[in-house]
């Protein structure tokens, strides 16, 4: 399988800080991945540079074989990424369904439109007339989901769509996930639920103050070593004691 | 003060009501604009009513030069002015959007300023007035009040028009759009959508319907490059006296402002344009929100 | 004893300081040796400088775009030749009276006012200068629409009279740009930094906003009144349909923004840039005024702080004392 997508030492920065350092992964067609890692690790970051919304300072992103650099984000759409972006962003006073046909703007051809969209996702079907700014914080990430898929992508990507939603809402939410992987899209979850995105994922990548602190086949790893990468105890954090204490006696 | 009112009588007062709604028609469609650019990219344009008054030169130029009516120099005029409205929100105007509202604010001025001065040095002070030919002399009998045909036909194409576009922004793609990014401009890109683009747009509409209303007032009242700045005022009246965020508010408040002047105007003729600023003053210290009170308030 | 102290001033300001007290030295002593059509311009550069002074105070720390000052500037002017006419006062002393009032006027006006913001706000300024205009223009003891002349200084020596004003005026300029940096060296004008840089955040911290942007207005609107005072009485005669022109605002815009919007420095050098070309160009009046158009369209798109900005002041350099620097103390023994 080729990469779709294609991160080479990617480094971010804001002014003077540095979000993200030396990223590199690659997603294959058809894969699920999940980017995880507490707030400010650097996630929402690497979403961001991906959809052209921030330049990267370094590195290269490649889809589909031609270089990201220099195409503007709104026509990365059409090109085949669609994000489902952090706090669902939906037009708040368009309805649910002038949402999902803003978000067929730039449709590219696939299995995806107003009718397939409302027989997957009924929850979405039945609030069609609703205004999106009335619905509900479950109600308004199945939508935002349902626009993102509107154009047809082949690279979706989700940022924190478990963020202010109640576990039941969230399980919800990730019960559709299988449905879009089933039409061969290639799906990368930003999370900071562990559990829920490794249930998903084919492959882990788990950041750290920027930096790539581990990454693997899902399969291979458990919550524990997650946990791990996660806060920075045990991998590569020079605490080989690893008692939360650096081997320089300074707590990281 | 009794002197005054001893020459107003009903007939008097429902003459006026009725001019006063006509004219309300054509205030409704200056605002429509202002009122647009306000809605989608939180700017106010200070050269807004110039731009009518360019307009209404442009009409002046075309009919003299071709001698067709002033209907006919729409067709030109108005496509150039849309054209123009892109060209200066994406050129100058798209730096200044954004949290501050001072940057727009000064450049708008300076354009007001710019083009009212380019006008008097190509046109000269003089007053000007667009031919409408016999249009203007029939009027229609409706009880004991004589309605012009003119104002009529302006109020009838001011509601069509706000109609038309209530509709464009409503059902269209590009109108969907238009609301898409006035809701979340930093959203938009992940649609596919250039929100710079979409302001130009937006200010191209704004031109060229305040293109309509300055040539379509070109017809009614005299004007000269100075003229501009008036008609920002009835705009703006329109749009606060009918509430924000509504496009049929700007025509009740237009409707509103069109009724103070006339009235004014028949208890003295000086005091028409005073009348409608004191019902404006009036209104924004009792009333704020505007008359169809929109979601939002004026206050911060 | 606390390791640090803050310091307002520094070697930047005492040098600015130093330039104005000798500037305004030499203009003190400017009628003694120069003539009186001199003289006369200089009048006006001092009242361009009032208004650039107080514009800015309004616009560049207050946050409020007004194009409606001229309302004050016209109140002003109509109020010197009531006061001076009609009450009786001293022509001169009339001027910071007519001021006052022009201030007191705003107090109520600001209610209303305060109910819109941003460019809603400035247009609703420019319809209360409208309809100042249009009330005044009722009135025939001021001479209805065509203006009344001021009768008070009739018959006084014109050579003696034009050195009196002049002296009055560069007392005005002197008051303004003292008022605007007292305020803004205030607890008040920290006040205001901090509603323009966030409102929200400085209301949460117990700044009063509207009051503090209302106090800002009146006082602007006074300063405008006082320069309004000053030009009827440096030109005796006040016509509505000039003093209340939106040219003024226009002016006012041009000055602030080639200065430097929003530092205490910029409309002084505005003022002054303002006066050269007026001198210089004046005459050509259409052409004139779209040069002025567009070089203030270029300057807010392109160089922003304005030609103070450019001069490397409003950070780092500034001619008046009123940032706060945290120095460590000298280490005590």
């Amino acid at each position: 399988m080729s990469a779709l997508l294609d991160v080479q030492g990617v480094g971010v920065r804001y002014g003077d800080f540095t979000a993200l350092s030396d990223i590199s992964f690659a997603v294959a067609e058809g894969q699920t991945v999940a980017i995880l890692g507490a707030n400010g690790a650097g996630k929402s970051t690497l979403l961001k540079a991906i959809t052209g919304l921030l330049p990267p300072a370094q590195g290269r992103i490649g889809f589909d074989g031609l270089d990201l650099a220099g195409v503007p984000a709104h026509r990365r759409v059409g090109r085949g990424i669609a994000m489902v972006p952090e706090g669902r962003r939906l037009f708040a006073s368009l309805t649910v369904e002038e949402n999902l046909l803003v978000g067929a703007r730039s449709k590219r051809s696939g299995p995806w439109s107003l009718t397939s969209i409302y027989e997957a996702f009924p929850l979405v079907a039945e609030r069609r007339a609703r205004r999106a700014g009335d619905l509900s914080g479950g109600e308004q990430q199945a939508t935002a989901i349902a626009r993102a898929l509107m154009s047809n992508p082949r690279l979706v990507l989700l940022d924190e769509v478990s963020l202010g939603l109640a576990p039941v809402v969230v399980k919800q939410v990730y019960a559709t996930l299988p449905r879009i992987a089933a039409e061969g899209t290639t799906v990368l979850v930003v999370e900071q639920d562990v559990r829920q995105a490794l249930a998903v994922a084919d492959h882990v990548h788990c950041l750290l103050e920027g930096r790539t602190a581990l990454t693997a086949p899902a399969s291979d790893v458990t919550v524990a070593d997650i946990a791990k990468a996660y806060f920075g105890v045990g991998v590569d954090d020079g605490d080989s004691g690893h008692d939360g204490v650096d081997d320089e006696g300074v707590v990281p | 003060m009794m002197d005054l009112l001893s020459g107003v009588t009903p007939g008097a007062l429902l003459n006026a009501t009725v001019q006063g709604v006509l004219l309300g028609g054509l205030y409704a469609l200056f605002a429509a604009g202002l009122s647009l650019m306000f809605g989608v990219m939180r700017l106010v344009n200070l050269a807004h009513g110039d731009i009518a008054v360019l307009a209404g030169f442009g009409a002046l130029v075309t009919v003299q030069a071709t001698g067709v009516n002033p209907l006919v120099a729409l067709l030109l005029v108005v496509p150039l002015a849309a054209v123009l409205g892109y060209g200066v929100q994406r050129g100058l105007l798209t730096r200044t959007v954004g949290p501050s509202p001072l940057p727009s604010l000064l450049v708008t001025f300076g354009i007001s300023v710019v083009l009212q001065n380019i006008l008097l040095l190509g046109f000269s002070a003089d007053q000007r007035r667009l031919p409408s030919g016999d249009i203007t002399q029939r009027s229609v009998s409706i009880g004991s009040i004589n309605v012009g045909v003119l104002p009529v036909a302006i109020f009838v194409t001011a509601v069509v028009l706000l109609g038309g576009l209530s509709v464009f922004l409503a059902r269209t793609t590009t109108g969907r759009v238009i609301r898409a990014t006035r809701d979340d401009p930093d959203a938009v890109p992940l649609m596919g959508v250039n929100p710079r683009h979409v302001y130009g747009i937006a200010a191209a509409i704004a031109f060229a319907s305040v293109a309509v209303a300055g040539v379509a007032y070109g017809t009614t009242t005299s004007f000269t490059p100075s003229s501009g700045p008036v008609l920002l005022l009835f705009a703006f009246e329109a749009v606060i006296i009918g509430g924000l965020g509504r496009l049929w508010g700007t025509l009740v408040g237009g409707v509103v402002l069109g009724v103070a002047q006339n009235i004014g105007a028949a208890i003295d003729p000086a005091q028409q344009i005073l009348a409608g600023h004191l019902v404006f003053l009036l209104i924004l210290a009792v009333r704020p929100q505007g008359i169809l009170a929109g979601r939002r308030a004026v206050t911060a | 004893m606390s390791a640090w102290r803050v310091v307002r001033g520094g070697i930047d300001s005492v040098a600015g300081g130093g330039l104005l007290v000798a500037a305004v030295v030499v203009f003190a002593a400017l009628p003694l040796f120069a003539d009186t059509g001199t003289t006369v311009r200089f009048i006006t550069l001092f009242i361009y400088l009032v208004l650039a002074v107080m514009w800015n105070l309004l616009a560049g720390f207050g946050g409020m775009v007004s194009i409606g000052q001229q309302a004050y500037i016209g109140l002003g002017a109509y109020g010197l030749i009531v006061l001076a006419d009609q009450v009786g006062l001293d022509p001169f002393l009339s001027i910071p009276i007519a001021g006052l009032l022009a201030g007191a006027v705003a107090v109520p006006v600001s209610f209303l006012a305060f109910r819109l913001v941003g460019g809603y706000f400035a247009i609703g300024t420019w319809v209360i200068a409208e309809v100042a205009r249009l009330i005044t223009v009722q009135f025939n003891q001021v001479g209805a629409g065509s203006g009344v002349s001021l009768r008070a200084l009739a018959g006084t020596n014109a050579d003696a009279r034009n050195e009196l004003t002049y002296w009055w005026a560069l007392g005005l300029a002197v008051s303004a740009i003292g008022v605007s940096v007292l305020l803004v060296r205030s607890p008040l004008g920290l006040a205001l930094t901090a509603i323009r840089d966030e409102p929200t955040a400085a209301a949460s911290n117990g700044v009063d906003v509207t009051r503090v942007k209302r106090i800002v207005f009146v006082v602007s609107a006074a300063g405008c009144g006082a320069a309004g005072a000053m030009l009827a009485l440096s030109s005796l005669r006040v016509q509505p349909d000039s003093v209340f022109s939106v040219e003024f605002t226009a002016f006012m815009i041009f000055m602030v923004v080639i200065g430097g919007l929003g530092t205490l420095e910029g409309p002084i050098i505005g003022a002054v840039v303002f006066f050269v070309l007026q001198e210089t160009l004046g005459d050509y009046g259409s052409t004139y005024l779209v040069v002025l158009g567009v070089l203030a369209i270029v300057v807010v798109l392109f160089a922003p702080r304005g030609v103070w900005g450019l001069l490397g002041g409003g950070g780092r350099v500034q001619g008046f004392p009123i940032r706060y620097r945290v120095l460590a103390r000298k280490e005590q023994p």
